[in-house]
């Protein structure tokens, strides 16, 4: 299976790989999959408080290469954001973006769920209204 | 077109052709493009003669008689008429088939066609080494069963199962005993006879032959051992399997089966010592790496190790445009299910995604193990610094009791 340049490029040159702290309230984190399913993905945003953006996006993900690519493309897009347009990502954008197989569709799907489940870790951490778009539409 | 630069560790997927079985095969398509049948010109006598020479020559290398070969397309035609051959052949005897859970694709789903017919399957679990309880087995046979069915050594962990002890349960319970011996014949010293083996299914593509070709051994004095064609037709193989024979494979497949004889041993001791210095380089210089399966009882040249905290095919992804190499990871199943032959050595499906098998070959040399143990390691330690699960691990953190989103 050949892969596009955008995901080799994603792959082999991640961007955005690290951990922002937890203990900082403006840090929300994301962490989704599971070992056993052979993908775990964390994602993290720092959010501006003053503007409402996302001034910062990490991750680290255990999983095949489009998970990865997927991921370090989510950390990309979230840099800029408001919350709200972050909750409008597509996994499908993704799968587009980086000509996802159809067999790794599921990878995108896990990068839309990491960066909801960031937004919702943030909003609870600061006593906000959580977005109902943070509940995943896949499953 | 592959670059010539790419190393090639992955020789239980199949081997690739010596030169020495081309050279053999090529006059075959052209000088002598016979069928086998035709007997009354030339051309087909010369291709029977062929044929007769390589059934000798495979015959030879795992030492039983050249009548006893019957020339099939492979492995996985050779394991299906060895088992629903034996399941008709047999069924006035009973019905009962005893095999397990680490065979490979094309006896297990032979097995379940079988169980749809009205067959009755057990399927042995192994322990974490990969091999088989004799106990076990022996409890398993009932006044039904009429075949057991262990294959010699796994195709992914290269573990060696106690084929002699299975003989002679057979033996004592008056079985039939086949054995899917594709990653075994060609690559160590296989002797069905001396085993109690009585049905043994192998192909050419694994022992640097030609793809598209392969042998069942069928023993036929004491017991006579018969099996039901599977491929109705002209009647060829005495009746077992019908069809053209593939005049230029066989040659050299033949071809192949003489230079194992020749070889394999050397080979066998020149591989292994390559096997255990890229496992011993990675064991020292990685942490958190496990072996899979029996290092006692296994293949010379295979080893299959988890690097914990790692995706196995993010892995190979670092390094495929050097080095092949293949994983239990099954990410690109829409199941997401890891490797159940893994699984089923009590490995977590977690170690079982973290799997590479290396299989080492004729034509791998210590520059290719060296330049393997350095993409290896850089590889590992470039996964695991975008694992968060390597993270965790570090920090101390307890994975398992992490509350994990199902997906």
């Amino acid at each position: 299976m050949a892969y596009s340049e955008k995901l080799l490029d994603h792959f082999k040159n991640p961007r955005n790989v690290g951990t922002l702290d937890k203990g900082n309230n403006k840090v929300g984190t994301g962490l989704v999959g599971a070992p056993e399913c052979g993908d775990v993905m964390r994602l993290q945003i720092e959010v501006d408080d003053e503007s409402g953006t996302i001034k910062d996006a990490k991750f680290k993900t255990f999983g095949c290469g489009s998970a990865i690519a997927s991921s370090s493309l989510a950390t990309e897009w979230l840099k800029g954001k408001s919350i709200d347009e972050a909750l409008e990502i597509d996994n499908m954008e993704i799968v587009e973006e980086l000509a996802l197989p159809p067999v790794k569709i599921h990878c995108s799907v896990l990068a839309e769920d990491a960066i909801k489940a960031a937004i919702k870790d943030y909003q609870e951490k600061n006593g906000l209204e959580v977005s109902p778009k943070t509940e995943s539409s896949h499953h | 077109m592959v670059d010539k630069r790419l190393i090639y560790l992955d020789n239980n997927a199949t081997t690739p052709c010596d030169p020495r079985v081309v050279d053999a095969m090529i006059p075959y398509f052209y000088e002598n493009p016979g069928n086998a049948a035709s007997r009354n010109h030339p051309f087909g006598w010369v291709a029977e003669e062929a044929v007769d020479y390589a059934r000798t020559q495979i015959a030879d290398l795992i030492n039983v008689d050249p009548k006893e070969i019957i020339f099939t397309s492979g492995a996985t035609e050779g394991d299906n008429l060895a088992l629903k051959g034996v399941f008709e052949m047999y069924a006035r005897k009973g019905n009962h088939i005893i095999t397990v859970k680490t065979e490979h694709k094309a006896v297990l789903d032979a097995c379940q066609k079988i169980e749809k017919l009205g067959g009755q399957v057990t399927y042995l679990d192994v322990n974490n080494e990969g091999l088989i309880d004799l106990d076990e087995l022996e409890a398993a046979i009932t006044d039904k069963t009429i075949l057991v069915s262990v294959m010699w050594a796994n195709n992914e962990t290269g573990v060696i199962q106690p084929m002699k002890q299975i003989g002679e349960i057979c033996e004592k319970h008056g079985i039939l005993f086949f054995s899917d011996a594709t990653q075994a014949v060609g690559k160590i010293p296989v002797d069905p006879k001396s085993i109690g083996v009585h049905l043994m299914a192998f192909t050419s593509h694994k022992m640097y032959g030609p793809k598209g070709v392969g042998a069942l051994f069928v023993n036929r004095k004491k017991p006579r051992v018969k099996v039901t064609a599977q491929m109705d037709g002209g009647g060829h193989e005495r009746g077992m399997r019908s069809g053209t024979l593939n005049v230029p494979g066989i040659v050299g497949f033949g071809k192949a089966a003489e230079i194992a004889k020749k070889e394999m041993v050397q080979d066998a001791e020149r591989l292994s010592k390559l096997r255990d210095k890229l496992e011993k380089a990675l064991y020292d210089s990685l942490e958190e790496v496990y072996i899979n399966g029996s290092v006692e009882n296994r293949m010379p040249h295979v080893t299959n190790l988890s690097f914990k905290h790692v995706e196995g095919e993010g892995l190979m992804m670092t390094f495929n445009q050097e080095i092949a190499v293949s994983s239990g990871s099954a990410c690109t199943s829409a199941s997401l299910e890891p490797s159940y032959v893994l699984v089923a050595l009590g490995l977590g499906d977690d170690l079982a995604h973290s799997s590479i098998r290396f299989s080492l070959g004729r034509f791998t040399t210590e520059e290719d193990v060296d330049r393997a143990i350095e993409a290896l390691t850089s590889g590992v330690n470039h996964m695991r610094d975008l694992s968060p699960i390597w993270e965790m691990y570090k920090e101390g953190v307890d994975i398992d009791a992490i509350e994990w989103t199902e997906h």
